[in-house]
């Protein structure tokens, strides 16, 4: 250290950078509970109310994307478990020819991302019969090498000496899976579900163009489609409902800060 | 004779498992030759056609390619998609470092400068945009507030040809520094209290220490960071449906954006299927790039 800085600049300069770095968000809860003539005047005497949830919630019906968002994200997931988990027992553990070439062709998958195929894609799930449903949106999703690669890894560092032991208490393979590695890889499994949930509950692209109607349309979808600039909705009111769509996974981050911010790492560095 | 039968019986024992292996793959391998894999021949095969209605696909060479290089919205769309990379990608990952050795510090309250920091990544990208706009509209935006209480004329941030790419990188870097942050703050807290203290010892400044050993302590994370931030760059489409279609006149189109326009606006297949390629192109060089680098100067563990 050349020169040692007052003791109090590191917190004080900390919270204001903080402070200005979360300003976009204090603003939305700002404006969110403030009627349209107050959301952007900053200052004391302004009208503080809940109205403009009710609002919202009149001019376009969140529930239902929230359900379908719920629905979506479940549902993708545990399609995504079932598939890797099996994927990933079969490149760690059992041994057969082809293996080598199996694992390039997941791993391969791993630099291309679903966005870009979004027009053979939605060809590919409208001949499916699957536009505007809850698996259409899902199937692009489900086969993720991501998934894949990472309880591969997981399971190559189970002891066989387990499998081993499970075989000679006559378990067979699917239940040696189930019963040993399945428990063994929990923490992997929710670092998984957690950067998985929080992906596809944001996710916006590919909902947008593969649903188109109220019936599978997740909230990432409805508000935009709900603020557009041509719709004339106030903005109070588009506050509210940018807040209402974030809230339920912004909660549960709050709550959970420490399980995601390991998910994320658990998930990126491999 | 007993050879051939021994090999049968061995070839036997180890094709169980290999029978297990493919029906445990099959799902995953039938999903990954469905959406990715034949999506990408299919645009190969797409891109060398032209398709107008009611007559067969015909071959065309590579028209559509040609026709990408005469396109003035492409080669717009391209041009603002190399500078968004250029400025989003160095911006986030070096404010993700700032954020992180910041955070790696102690004092009271960086529990909570931490949360601030990794907040906005938690936000849907359609959403982070409608905060935004609180900022850039023209007439109540906070921007322009501000300004026009300091005299000075606001402008349209979002409807003006030279503010609105940087307005939109703006959120990207917003949205994505905060999540890079956190893989930097894995790493500097992997650097062991041994390695620090040799390097206090060594070098008093601690610019000097932050140049000749932290730094080359990140590299590989910094290599990760950098990859994600470039994919990040092609991939983060979703503010331009909110906030500025494109606009204006093209100026902040990115290729993404511009391949769902002609995809599902003008419903040319054969010409998205072209950009679709291009796209992919452009991500095989960011892996390359990834691989090249961890291969010759990144040296993991």
């Amino acid at each position: 250290m050349t020169i040692a800085p007052p003791r109090l600049l590191l917190p004080v300069a900390g919270w204001l950078a903080g402070l200005l770095w979360i300003a976009p968000l204090l603003l939305m809860f700002w404006a969110a509970f403030h009627p349209d003539g107050d959301a952007l005047r900053l200052s004391f005497d302004t009208r503080w109310g809940f109205g403009n949830f009710p609002a919202a919630w009149r001019v376009a019906p969140f529930a239902r994307y929230l359900v379908n968002t719920f629905c979506i994200v479940t549902l993708l997931l545990v399609l995504q478990l079932l598939v890797c988990t099996l994927a990933g027992y079969a490149l760690a553990r059992l041994r057969f020819p082809g293996r080598g070439l199996v694992f390039a062709i997941v791993m391969l998958q791993l630099m291309v991302m679903p966005e870009v195929l979004i027009t053979e894609n939605y060809v590919s799930v409208a001949r499916l019969g699957q536009v505007d449903h809850y698996l259409g949106v899902a199937l692009p999703y489900i086969g993720s090498a991501f998934g894949i690669f990472l309880l591969r890894q997981t399971f190559m560092m189970v002891p066989q000496e387990l499998e081993d032991a499970a075989r000679i208490e006559g378990l067979g393979r699917l239940a040696i899976l189930l019963k040993v590695y399945v428990p063994l890889a929990r923490p992997v499994y929710t670092a998984f579900a957690l950067v998985s949930v929080s992906y596809h509950w944001n996710n916006f692209l590919w909902p947008l163009i593969v649903t188109n109607s109220v019936n599978a349309r997740p909230l990432t979808v409805g508000l935009q489609v709900f603020s557009s600039v041509d719709q004339g909705v106030d903005w109070s009111i588009i506050t509210a409902a940018t807040l209402m769509t974030s809230a339920p996974l912004l909660i549960a981050f709050l709550l959970f800060q420490r399980q995601f911010v390991q998910s994320f790492m658990r998930a990126g560095i491999k | 004779m007993n050879d051939i039968r021994h090999a049968m019986t061995s070839r036997s024992f180890v094709s169980r498992p290999a029978v297990h292996a493919w029906l445990m793959l099959l799902p995953a391998l039938v999903l990954l030759a469905a959406f990715t894999y034949w999506p990408i021949a299919g645009s190969v095969w797409e891109s060398l056609h032209t398709q107008a209605p009611g007559v067969d696909p015909m071959f065309s060479g590579a028209d559509q390619f040609a026709a990408l290089l005469d396109d003035p919205v492409f080669l717009q769309a391209l041009r603002n998609n190399f500078w968004y990379a250029l400025v989003t990608v160095p911006v986030s990952v070096m404010l993700a470092l700032a954020m992180a050795l910041w955070v790696n510090e102690r004092f009271a309250g960086r529990g909570l400068l931490r949360l601030a920091f990794f907040t906005p990544t938690i936000l849907p990208m359609v959403a982070a945009a409608n905060v935004w706009l609180f900022f850039y509209a023209p007439d109540i935006g906070l921007f322009n507030q501000l300004l026009g209480a300091a005299g000075i004329a606001g402008r349209n941030w979002l409807g003006d040809v030279e503010t609105v790419l940087p307005a939109l990188m703006v959120i990207t870097i917003w949205k994505e520094a905060g999540f890079f942050m956190i893989f930097y703050l894995a790493a500097l807290q992997s650097i062991s209290p041994e390695q620090r203290d040799a390097a206090r010892i060594e070098a008093p400044s601690a610019w000097y220490r932050l140049r000749r050993v932290t730094l080359p302590l990140l590299a590989p994370t910094t290599l990760f960071v950098v990859v994600n931030a470039l994919i990040n760059a092609f991939k983060l489409v979703d503010h331009l449906f909110v906030l500025t279609r494109g606009g204006p006149n093209n100026a902040s189109t990115l290729l993404l954006y511009y391949l769902y326009e002609v995809a599902f606006k003008f419903q040319d297949i054969s010409y998205a299927s072209a950009l679709t390629l291009v796209l992919l192109a452009l991500l095989a060089l960011c892996s390359a790039l990834q691989f090249w680098f961890s291969r010759k100067r990144v040296h993991y563990r």
